[in-house]
């Protein structure tokens, strides 16, 4: 904790310091590093507690709470308990594929925070193409699932790898587009920049924009009720059914990290990232991912995983078509309406996507219309 | 026009576990928190009333398991058995309550406490004196309803259960 004080110190008074600030670029780099390092295992630790904690209560348990008050010190105990467990290697496992899975599917996550601004201008590297930066860097994580999949010789972790491959292709294409959207009114891809745009927070804008990333990102970031590639009742674990020990936690790092980048990357495009009242920006910042996250958890608790062709017609038949019709109404709206007032865009936006959901909705069907929904 | 597929489903769930959140959870835990368990529960032990049994024996011809071992010797001077020995192995029990429902004497009653497992075997047979009612050892209202009604209500799940902690 003491380090992060240190760092939400350093913050604010850089904020008052030019981009180029003096102590210059390694300093710069290891203050930040360290920040987001910290960050990163701590709201990781916090997303399990909040997790296992309000889908507990969401079906009428307690959830955990018997280490520490209120069970704050459970993801302590688990992370113990994981560091402690024999590290199993099966004998017929391609070993070196199998050993390096877990890094490269874990290093993008922590890399995606380089251009997360915490708070105006407060972040690792303001890139001028951030937001391409993160759509390239976060997808690698599915490179490290099917390096798991295939690596442990098993044929449901290469089911959950494929299943993993064939969802983030998929959806990889609406969740681009429904950015591009953003990136549009914005003018911008650096995230800082994207944030400085919001004067009104882009979901009253991108209402559309919103709802498709939302879908397509728990989509990818294998939440349920897209969490078909781990599916404990079909894939007993999905693409870690043999990892065990330090591996394991390293997927599950990188799943909830995933979580947690997607609630930031959210926060950052549609909710107007550090931006709000009172409160000092970084913890507006925190409080909106959270909320995010909570919106996960709340559909996690509520939806049944869907099957895998219903995954796929989600995406090519319903997210895709609209991104795309989303993205074409979003341009026009900026060619011919630069300076329209934002409360006739909201309007405007809100009722376009209301007509897309419920036309598009009829048109929707699995199997050619012999399966049902 | 149906509605059930533009998301009213999703709606509708989505409702149901917030109001879920919402709700005082269910849980009880165990060793801190205990319900009243009901009135007429049969538990885990028998209790004996050595001054109503005559020894008849019926509680041991009852026993599906044979559980309950009565000896008796004849008391000439009062005319009746005397009870020698009263023995139940409560490890054999099933807590049918046969041996309470056809007492002739209403002598036997179902116990009301339900925590009575021992590391040995041994210490699950009680006898004699060990039989007796006690503070720690009431009998339930089982087959009893003058004994139901002094006991505490029972506490059911519905009912907000604090928690500890």
């Amino acid at each position: 904790m003491a380090i992060a004080n240190i760092g939400f110190y350093v913050i604010k008074y850089q904020t008052s310091l030019p981009p180029d600030w003096p102590g210059g670029f390694w300093w710069h780099w290891l203050v930040f590093t360290i920040i987001i390092i910290a960050f990163i295992l701590l709201a990781v630790m916090g997303f399990i507690w909040f997790e296992r904690r309000g889908m507990g209560r969401m079906q009428a348990r307690l959830g955990p709470n018997r280490a520490g008050p209120f069970g704050l010190l459970q993801p302590v105990a688990d992370a113990i308990k994981v560091l402690l467990k024999e590290d199993i290697v099966p004998s017929r496992v391609d070993k070196i594929v199998h050993w390096l899975a877990p890094i490269v599917a874990f290093f993008p996550v922590l890399m995606v925070f380089a251009v997360v601004p915490f708070q105006n201008g407060a972040l690792l590297a303001d890139l001028n193409v951030g937001i391409l930066y993160v759509i390239a860097i976060s997808s690698i994580s599915t490179v490290g699932v099917l390096m798991a999949g295939w690596s442990s010789n098993n044929k449901y972790s290469l089911l959950g790898g494929m299943r993993e491959v064939a969802a983030v292709v998929s959806y990889e294409i609406p969740l681009v587009l429904s950015i591009v959207g953003v990136v549009l009114i914005a003018g911008s891809l650096s995230l800082n920049q994207i944030v400085l745009a919001q004067n009104v927070p882009f979901i009253l804008l991108q209402p559309l924009g919103f709802l498709i990333f939302f879908i397509a990102g728990c989509a990818e970031i294998n939440r349920s009720p897209f969490d078909l590639f781990e599916a404990d009742s079909e894939l007993t674990a999905g693409f870690h059914t043999e990892y065990s020990g330090m591996k394991f936690a390293m997927f599950y790092l990188t799943e909830y990290g995933e979580a947690l980048a997607l609630s930031a990357i959210i926060t950052t495009l549609f909710l107007s990232g550090w931006r709000g009242p009172i409160l000092p920006p970084w913890l507006w910042f925190v409080i909106k991912v959270f909320a995010v996250f909570f919106v996960m958890i709340w559909t996690r608790t509520t939806l049944p995983r869907v099957r895998i062709d219903q995954l796929m017609a989600l995406s090519w038949k319903f997210l895709f078509p609209l991104a795309l019709m989303n993205l074409f109404i979003t341009a026009i709206e900026v060619l011919v309406w630069p300076e329209a007032l934002p409360w006739t865009m909201i309007l405007v936006n809100t009722a376009i996507m209301a007509i897309l959901i419920l036309l598009w909705s009829k048109f929707f069907k699995l199997g050619w219309g012999r399966v049902a929904v | 026009m149906q509605f059930e597929r533009y998301g009213k489903g999703i709606a509708k769930g989505l409702r149901v576990t917030i109001a879920h959140l919402l709700r005082h959870p269910i849980t009880v835990q165990y060793p801190e928190q205990r319900l009243n368990t009901s009135r007429r529960i049969r538990g885990n032990e028998l209790i004996w009333n050595n001054i109503k049994c005559t020894g008849c024996g019926t509680c041991a011809k009852t026993c599906p398991q044979g559980a309950i071992q009565i000896i008796t010797s004849v008391n000439l001077e009062e005319n009746k058995y005397k009870v020698e020995k009263m023995e139940v192995d409560t490890g054999y029990c099933i807590q049918c309550g046969l041996c309470v429902e056809a007492c002739p004497y209403e002598a036997l009653f179902m116990g009301y406490a339900y925590e009575r497992a021992q590391y040995r075997r041994g210490d699950l047979v009680q006898s004699n004196n060990g039989l007796l009612s006690s503070a720690e050892r009431r009998p339930s209202g089982y087959m009893h309803p003058e004994i139901a009604k002094d006991l505490p209500r029972q506490t059911l799940l519905v009912e907000r259960i604090n928690e500890e902690k």
